[in-house]
């Protein structure tokens, strides 16, 4: 079936299977690969994308029923060359170490800071835990400081 | 008394195959490369290679036939690196990055030695048409190893560079080294001559250069082999069976095969489709009606029975002489990015992209299963979504392979986490039995230990006693098992720390005067000393439901000691605090260095404390992240990492080390807050024992 998806500000048609999944659609029609298959289950949070500003697993929503939201990937976060301050912060505090959950990470972490533009660390584990986003090379306390780190450049 | 005994081991005690899973033949001849390749495959430029005659790596190797009859065994080139007429440097190494940082490391090696800026050397990895054999990424080997080679590499290239600027009445700079190369093409050898700077003298090396990937990690662009395409690539999936080893008897694939684009293979026990979507592929694969039988019927239940096979030997008892029985579950990698290939064939000529630890093992396991000479088959390791020992084998680049030979197209296979779970290895489970004994005055008098199927790294006391008895005793494994962080160094640990720390307790001495009491390896007192100096172990404070623990230990050339504190007053654990300090030689990258131990120790927290794989009859049943917990945020407690540079040493490997001291410094700390000693890991899959129906 034909969808129109408000992807990073375009309007894309794209030729989707009902069952497909925001994720899969993401990857495989439209090529945005920052956003990662982890688990298909909504529980490592590696394919975090904002859906209307708000973090969504894309692997768990059809890709069907979000037409006319607005879908943001980690690929539109760069503007002009300038990383996103949470961006920014990961690679200052080098918030990663093989980097797949990392996109993920970033985008759970924008999220965060648009809903709570000064979270405290208590805060800060308590929304990246609820969205699960799980680092298994166990960079936790890096990333906690990546996004404090953020919160404050941007006050 | 009875001297140490190495006869269980196997192949005597001068071969000792410490890390028997880890294992694996090179290829029995690499030969020089010659002018006339060089010329095919740079055209122009400096090249320099690293020529030994054996590779350090090949350590692990078993001797043979190789240098037999006083033959010159024939050279390997480790690496080797190639400075363009633009200028530009390429560094060839065979080595993979998984989040290791080595792409880093490597990279600030090579800067430091030739004299030029981190951005202008890119370095090629892990590609069997390009780069130099390799035996794998594991064992922490590739700091001692491929450091020191890349090291020695770019020392000889500024070498010649720099005769040339001096012939040239110029001063050295990496701007003119294209302007150097100009002319006809270059090949110069590592040799004795060439000499690397001392790690006192490093300004690159040393430091805490940023990741040089991590730009591309922050913006999403880097492609792991899940990300990659091919032109007219499908989908492929494997129908696996029900339970491990099953037979399929049968397989009705008329619907999948009636559907157009689907492709069906069926090779024996092979059975798999490929689709150009991933919603086509996964409704053929759910439309094929299958029959199998057999298979096993293994169950957790039975575990530590079915592993407890073999003679433990006679015990020695002196004083305080005291036995326990640890046992030690079966976890899971989990690495984030799962297994996956995408393999293409051109004629009979097969490359594969995957993310493995070991491109020239998946290269001859393709070859092997495909029939086809080696230099048919290509691999390529993208930069990898993680490993932690896990990706060690070919399983998704031959299936993938077998897949794409069959529909004559390229085919990306990605694992399901399912799949991930249930079809790769798992860190082996095990049991240690130990019996030791002290004197009055706290001194170790007898030290028996034996290790039935988890491993033999770290098996050995690193305390002073005479004659220990330390056996490992290979046993067949209900699950399909292999390496992990730390290999069995994790388990060996954990019992030894944990019995200690009971010896200490018995003859009423303080756990870290126990241990220096019965040291003599200064570098592992020395990092005793600065975890507990850093943890304010002397002036700790007992109260209610708090407790203290610490545990060293040494293995793969890293010295770790870690203290722990935890609140185990409401009936569950929880970990407050930890320190880790952490030795290996010169340090490399301080930065990367405190990433790896404080990472590997938050890995070693979900063993520590409630990873474990479950299975019946011949299934795995928490093969999911909703089932099988690992480490998340909230885990996480504040993580005090104390680095000890040691540059007049030789820098040793430190992504696996840090972790083998975190679960019995925390299990000692169990026992400090409530009395009770755990012997098992994880320790607390379902609270802590005596607050619910266990006890």
């Amino acid at each position: 079936m034909q969808v129109t998806l408000r992807v990073n500000g375009t309007a894309r048609q794209v030729d989707v299977s009902p069952a497909d999944s925001l994720l899969t659609v993401l990857r495989d029609a439209l090529d945005l690969t920052g956003a990662k298959y982890g688990c298909g289950e909504g529980q490592c949070g590696a394919c975090t994308v904002l859906v209307d500003g708000q973090a969504v697993k894309s692997c768990q929503p059809r890709a069907s029923t979000l037409q006319s939201r607005a879908i943001t990937t980690i690929e539109a976060l760069e503007q002009n060359g300038r990383l996103h301050p949470v961006q920014q912060a990961f690679l200052d505090h080098e918030a990663m170490q093989c980097g797949y959950c990392t996109p993920g990470m970033i985008m759970a972490g924008v999220a965060l800071l648009t809903a709570t533009p000064h979270p405290t660390d208590d805060q800060i584990v308590a929304a990246m835990d609820k969205n699960k986003n799980m680092c298994r090379c166990g960079t936790y306390p890096r990333i906690v400081a990546a996004v404090r780190e953020a919160a404050n450049a941007r006050a | 008394m009875r001297e140490r005994d190495d006869s269980a081991w196997g192949r005597g005690p001068t071969r000792v195959e410490e890390d028997r899973y880890e294992l694996f033949e090179a290829p029995r001849y690499r030969f020089e490369v010659d002018r006339r390749d060089f010329v095919k495959t740079f055209g122009t430029g400096l090249l320099v290679m690293f020529v030994v005659s054996r590779a350090p790596d090949s350590d692990a190797q078993e001797s043979g036939q190789r240098g037999r009859g006083g033959d010159r065994m024939p050279p390997d080139v480790g690496a080797w690196l190639h400075v363009g007429e633009d200028g530009k440097v390429t560094v060839f190494t065979g080595k993979t990055e998984i989040g290791q940082n080595i792409r880093t490391s490597l990279t600030q090696a090579v800067a430091e030695e030739l004299g030029a800026p981190i951005a202008s050397i890119a370095l090629l990895m892990a590609d069997t048409a390009k780069t130099p054999y390799d035996m794998g990424t594991f064992g922490s080997r590739t700091t001692p190893t491929m450091n020191v080679q890349l090291r020695k590499v770019a020392a000889a290239a500024r070498d010649v560079l720099a005769e040339r600027a001096a012939a040239r009445g110029k001063k050295l700079d990496a701007a003119i080294f294209g302007e150097l190369v100009k002319g006809a093409p270059l090949v110069a050898t590592v040799t004795e001559k060439t000499t690397t700077k001392p790690a006192s003298r490093w300004s690159v090396a040393g430091t805490a250069v940023p990741k040089v990937s991590g730009r591309d990690m922050v913006t999403g662009r880097h492609r792991y082999t899940t990300d990659m395409k091919r032109d007219g690539m499908l989908h492929g999936k494997v129908v696996r069976p029900p339970s491990y080893g099953a037979t399929l008897v049968r397989a009705d694939t008329r619907a999948a095969e009636a559907t157009p684009g689907v492709v069906v293979v069926r090779d024996g026990n092979f059975l798999a489709v490929a689709a150009p979507t991933s919603a086509a592929v996964t409704a053929a694969a759910a439309a094929i009606k299958t029959e199998w039988t057999g298979g096993s019927h293994a169950s957790a239940r039975t575990l530590f029975a079915d592993l407890r096979k073999g003679q433990r030997g006679e015990v020695a008892t002196w004083g305080v002489t005291i036995d326990a029985q640890y046992t030690i579950a079966y976890i899971a990698h989990a690495p984030l990015e799962p297994r996956a290939a995408v393999a293409e064939w051109n004629g009979d000529a097969l490359t594969v992209w995957t993310g493995t630890q070991r491109p020239f093992g998946v290269q001859q396991e393709l070859a092997g299963a495909f029939h086809l000479a080696n230099d048919r088959v290509r691999v390529i390791v993208p930069d990898t979504g993680s490993a932690y020992g896990g990706k060690h084998t070919g399983d998704a680049a031959v299936e993938a392979a077998r897949i794409a030979r069959a529909a004559k197209k390229p085919v990306k296979l990605v694992w399901t986490r399912e799949e991930e779970f249930a079809w790769a290895y798992f860190r082996p489970a095990g049991v240690i039995d130990v019996s030791g004994a002290v004197d009055r005055d706290g001194l170790l008098k007898a030290w028996d230990f034996d290790n039935y199927n988890s491993g033999s790294s770290g098996l050995r006391t690193p305390y002073v006693v005479p004659s220990p008895t330390e056996r490992f005793h290979e046993v067949d494994s209900p699950l399909r098992q292999g390496s992990y962080r730390g290999l069995a160094a994790t388990a060996n640990h954990f019992a030894r720390e944990s019995h200690m720390d009971e010896l200490a307790h018995a003859v009423r001495i303080d756990p870290l005067a126990f241990r220096l009491k019965n040291l003599k390896d200064e570098r592992l007192a020395d990092v005793l000393r600065a975890a507990s100096e850093k943890f304010g172990w002397a002036g700790r404070k007992k109260s209610a439901g708090i407790g203290f623990g610490l545990a060293c230990g040494v293995e793969k050339g890293g010295y770790t000691a870690a203290c722990a504190e935890v609140d185990a007053s409401n009936g569950s654990v929880k970990v407050r605090r930890l320190v880790v300090a952490f030795e290996c030689g010169a340090i490399v990258n301080p930065d990367g260095l405190d990433n790896q131990v404080s990472g590997a120790v938050v890995q070693g927290l979900g063993g520590a404390l409630f990873e474990a794989i479950e299975y019946e009859d011949g299934r795995l049943v928490n093969g999911r992240f909703s089932q099988y917990r690992v480490p998340r945020f909230a885990d996480v407690p504040p993580i005090e990492v104390v680095l000890l540079d040691r540059k007049d040493l030789p820098s040793a490997g430190a992504g696996e080390t840090p972790i083998v001291g975190v679960a019995p410094a925390i299990g000692n700390a169990i026992f400090d807050a409530t009395g009770l000693r755990i012997y098992s890991l994880p320790m607390i899959p379902s609270g802590l024992p005596g607050a619910t129906s266990q006890l």
